[in-house]
């Protein structure tokens, strides 16, 4: 029987921590991609929150992920809202044609 | 679990005031009509004026704690509350006039900024992790909404969406930091989390792993080499009205988180975040100071400018001391005082359909306006640190901190990057004193915010000559 240790679940949140990361910095194309890999960083902060929570026996961590998706929720909401008046101004959500601020 | 103890609500009052006006400014603004805006300002100005009474009606000569001691109000608390609250106010009194011009005054502007000083708020009595989170986020979500003010300008929204995106990476690094943190100790609670990184059986790696993402988010906060690359586009890219409360209020809440979770969580492991955080600060001196002089746009010459501060700051609290952290306190203060009457001067200068970026629009301001060119001399004089004005008090108590921990080295490099500062500063006293001018300078302010910018320059001026006060008050901070 194969059990999954806390650290199984660690590598995980740490594997789609990077590929958030790695998201938001190799993208060059769509703005909607960067909001998406935001939310991915934070769900992998969830994970690791909620497998802590559940291996030290501390309720803490899981009443902190109830947090984390509130204001991920928030968050999103005001990404896309910021996305909709980018598309009105620019008529295009590239993230290579935001070069509007000098260099 | 303690019980809920109702006398606890007492240490909370100023924040339940912000909380209740704000929303009730927000309700009453839906019923006004445009030519009653005003109503709304006056408001939000009588309720930044009553949270001040209220603060300053707690007992500040105490460590007082709050629901289970998640929420802490010492006398860092009280003074960096009073700083924003004054900051806040001198903020909005500025921005008021330049929003009817450009036709922007509305109602959301007020609110959001009150949100955001709760955010603040929040963020510099948070005693757990959890509370530190939500006041980051309320700050930084209130900060996105309102740099995307005016959401018909294409500078405005591209500058919100880099905000957002980068504010949000910050975010999601500290929180990945404060994970590891908690699976570390087992708890929330900054004293516990402290107790626990002291008697760790982990190995030290583990901490440092979770050190460096909160470094990271902390400089990403404070805008700090490398992590800096927002703010030259939010500063330009968002309506000055926003920029002078962006660039202000939030650096005395940053400071305070960074004492928070650097000082108040891993002050254990000082000697590897002070490493950092030298990295950190001579980037910071160098580049902000460097990239300035290249700038023609004085918004972006000040967002470099807030770059080289923010080393100045971090310096201070990587000394490690109590002397040191004071001198930080002190610094981030005034730096906030500072960049609100620079950014002042710079709305004072803009009209309808004019906006006041290019260097070249100060030129001859002495001629035409004396008294604003000597303010803008006073804030640019102070931000270059000449005494004998504020700014050189928070330079010399932050460089004798680093003095005294034998860091010789970053005190020559800060001082050395600091007079290559004064270059751009002067530039502008240069601009407005010795060329003659090529416009009107048309000045067409109401004379509240004439008496409030007056206000500031005086009280940058006064508190150069007296730094005793605020000093005293910034050293008993951390006695």
């Amino acid at each position: 029987m194969f059990a999954i240790s806390l650290a199984h679940y660690l590598t995980l949140a740490a594997a789609l921590f990077a590929i958030g990361i790695a998201g938001i910095f190799i993208n060059r194309k769509n703005a909607i991609v960067l909001l998406m890999s935001i939310e991915l960083m934070l769900l992998a902060v969830n994970i690791n929150f909620v497998a802590f929570s559940h291996f030290l026996q501390d309720s803490a961590g899981q009443i902190f992920v109830f947090f984390i998706l509130t204001v991920a929720a928030a968050e999103a909401a005001i990404g896309l809202a910021i996305l909709v008046v980018l598309f009105r101004s620019h008529r295009s959500i590239n993230v290579s044609d935001l070069n509007e601020l000098k260099k | 679990m303690n019980g809920f103890d109702s006398n606890e609500l007492i240490l909370l009052i100023p924040e339940i005031f912000v909380l209740a006006t704000a929303c009730l400014i927000l309700v009453i603004d839906l019923f006004l009509s445009e030519q009653h805006r005003n109503v709304t300002f006056y408001l939000t100005q009588l309720s930044l004026f009553f949270t001040f009474l209220l603060t300053l009606e707690l007992p500040s000569d105490t460590v007082l704690y709050a629901f289970n001691s998640s929420f802490i109000l010492d006398t860092m608390a009280i003074v960096l509350k009073c700083a924003v609250y004054v900051v806040t106010a001198g903020a909005f009194c500025y921005a008021r006039p330049y929003l009817k011009q450009i036709d922007l005054h509305k109602g959301e502007f007020y609110v959001l900024g009150l949100f955001a000083m709760l955010g603040m708020m929040v963020l510099i009595s948070a005693n757990h992790l959890l509370v530190l989170y939500l006041g980051l986020e309320l700050m930084s979500l209130s900060l996105y909404t309102l740099v995307a003010l005016n959401r018909d300008s294409a500078q405005s929204t591209e500058a919100a969406m880099k905000y957002f995106v980068l504010g949000a990476i910050a975010s999601g690094m500290l929180l990945y930091g404060i994970s590891i943190l908690y699976g570390i100790s087992g708890s929330l609670d900054i004293p516990l989390v402290a107790d626990s990184v002291t008697h760790s059986l982990f190995d030290r790696i583990v901490l440092l792993f979770a050190l460096s993402f909160i470094v990271v988010g902390v400089a990403f906060k404070l805008g700090a080499v490398p992590f800096h690359m927002w703010v030259p586009d939010v500063y330009q890219g968002a309506p000055t009205a926003v920029t002078v409360f962006v660039g202000s209020a939030p650096k005395i809440a940053a400071f305070a988180m960074a004492m928070r979770l650097l000082v108040g969580t891993l002050g254990d492991l000082h000697a590897e975040w002070q490493g950092m955080l030298i990295v950190l600060a001579v980037l910071s001196l160098g580049l902000g100071n460097v990239v300035a002089i290249a700038q023609s746009n004085i918004k972006r010459m000040l967002a470099y400018s807030t770059i080289g501060h923010i080393g100045f700051i971090l310096m201070g609290v990587l000394s490690g001391t109590a002397a040191g952290f004071s001198a930080a306190m002190f610094y981030s203060i005034v730096y906030a005082l500072m960049t609100l009457g620079a950014f002042g001067v710079v709305i004072l200068m803009s009209r309808a359909g004019f906006e006041a970026e290019n260097l070249d629009d100060y030129k001859g301001l002495n001629e035409k306006h004396p008294w604003f060119a000597f303010m803008m001399l006073v804030f640019m004089f102070s931000l270059a640190g000449v005494p004998p004005l504020v700014g050189f008090h928070a330079k010399l108590a932050v460089l004798r901190a680093v003095l005294e921990v034998d860091l010789v080295w970053l005190a020559i490099v800060a001082v050395l990057f600091s007079v290559v500062g004064a270059f751009y500063y002067l530039r502008i006293i240069k601009l407005m004193y010795f060329d003659s001018a090529e416009s009107e300078l048309l000045i067409d302010k109401p004379l509240d915010m004439k008496v409030a910018l007056s206000l500031n320059g005086l009280l940058v001026l006064g508190l150069g000559i007296m730094p005793g006060v605020l000093m005293g008050w910034c050293f008993s901070a951390f006695a």
